[in-house]
């Protein structure tokens, strides 16, 4: 089925404008890095939506499994003490 | 094994009676997965098939501002296209393979692309009439309870907008033209009023997923309601354009505030499913044309990145 007519998958980042981080918009195809840019810009900025773009080759990401989630994000769960609110103050403290 | 399908399981109900949001990685139950890879490969086809009657007035456009929009617009549906067939694949099916789904008519996409583009005023009933419709079916699925097809809908609805208003533009600018310009924008929307609301699908009482897929958040309304909503909204913009809602049955109930339409011929509707619409043959012609018209340039893009990806190594080594 898969032939050379079948380009690879590549992740989209794009940045919406300067000061803020690349955020994943979604995928395309494209037979190298050159071409996956030229496609993402036509796919994911048509409304001025970016002013930089990133793209990886899908399968170049490792994701966490979601059977781990309990292992890894878990834990942060009972520390709450992490946060300043938890942490009270005598009125008097106006600001800290 | 068993018992870990009843957790997965358990967690999976979890999500969905929380109203959270499934990802890809998440377990699924198999007939969730199967259902959503159908829904939407078959809303990314009605997207890709949908370029061709309007792509048939792109190079005959009454205006260069005119030719720009509904080129824009085009565009568009081959965006929405991509979107959705990448929510797709999210799912663990290839492109390749959806787009082969497609081309062999193992699935289907919208009847409403089975009708011609007479005239000029047709771009502008689509526009206004099955963009809208769109737009009323679309709405509620960016709160699809599966993550990439809820984020593919929010981007394709915040484009559709534009799409109806430049079509009710379109048939506003005929309304007030000259008698023939106004004749014109009639006759579209005579032809394309019926299938309009056919594209809500059959009625709830006969629709086969229905149910289910309420239950799993991937249908938020039922067809009947979408469709009511749909001429709610319509009719008084067709009152506004002073033109004729071509259904003589149709009258505005004053106890329930909606309006009653006639008698939806289903019959027809099945007719044209089934691939006996006036452009069937044609729109998968067209399709399955351009995909093998264009292997050659797809297969030389590979080779340019192979040679490409080869001298790279060999100028590092």
């Amino acid at each position: 089925m898969s032939s050379k007519a079948d380009w690879p998958l590549w992740e989209v980042f794009v940045r919406a404008k300067r000061g803020v981080s690349h955020v994943h918009a979604g995928t395309v195809h494209a037979p190298d890095a050159e071409l996956a840019l030229q496609n993402a810009r036509d796919l994911f900025t048509r409304r001025s939506e970016g002013v930089s773009l990133w793209v990886v080759k899908s399968n170049d990401i490792t994701a966490s499994d979601p059977d781990d989630s309990e292992a890894l994000f878990e834990p942060a769960g009972d520390k709450s003490f992490r946060h300043p609110t938890d942490f009270e103050l005598p009125d008097e403290v106006a600001n800290m | 094994m068993g018992a870990d399908v009843d957790a997965l399981q358990e967690r999976f109900d979890q999500l969905i009676e929380a109203d959270d949001r499934i990802e890809p990685r998440d377990w699924m139950p198999a007939e969730y997965r199967k259902t959503l890879v159908r829904q939407i490969a078959q809303h990314a086809h009605s997207e890709v098939i949908g370029m061709q009657p309007e792509g048939n007035w792109l190079t005959r456009a009454p205006s260069l501002r005119r030719k720009a929009i509904l080129t824009a617009k085009v565009q568009d549906e081959a965006g929405h296209g991509l979107y959705l067939y990448g929510a797709a694949e999210t799912l663990g099916t290839p492109r390749e393979e959806l787009l082969d789904r497609l081309h062999t008519g193992r699935q289907k996409y919208s009847s409403i692309f089975n009708y011609p583009t007479l005239t000029w005023a047709d771009v502008g009933a689509i526009g206004w009439l099955v963009d809208g419709a769109a737009i009323m079916n679309q709405v509620p699925l960016c709160r699809c309870s599966y993550g990439p097809y809820a984020r593919a809908m929010i981007r394709i609805c915040k484009e559709e907008s534009f799409h109806q208003r430049q079509g009710f533009q379109i048939m506003l600018t005929l309304a007030e033209g000259t008698p023939d310009q106004k004749a014109m924008a009639q006759d579209a929307l005579d032809r394309w009023w019926w299938p309009s609301i056919m594209m809500f699908g059959p009625p709830d009482t006969e629709s086969v997923h229905g149910d289910q897929n309420m239950r799993w958040g991937i249908k938020r309304f039922g067809n009947d309601e979408l469709r009511q909503k749909f001429i709610d909204a319509t009719v008084p913009q067709a009152d506004l354009l002073g033109l004729t809602i071509p259904d003589p049955d149709l009258y505005y109930d004053q106890e329930t505030e909606r309006y009653v339409h006639g008698t939806i011929d289903w019959g027809h509707f099945w007719d044209v499913v089934k691939g006996n619409g006036p452009c069937n043959s044609e729109r998968m012609a067209t399709r399955v044309g351009a995909h093998e018209g264009g292997t050659w340039v797809r297969e030389a893009a590979t080779a340019y990145a192979e040679k490409q990806a080869q001298r790279a190594e060999e100028a590092a080594a």
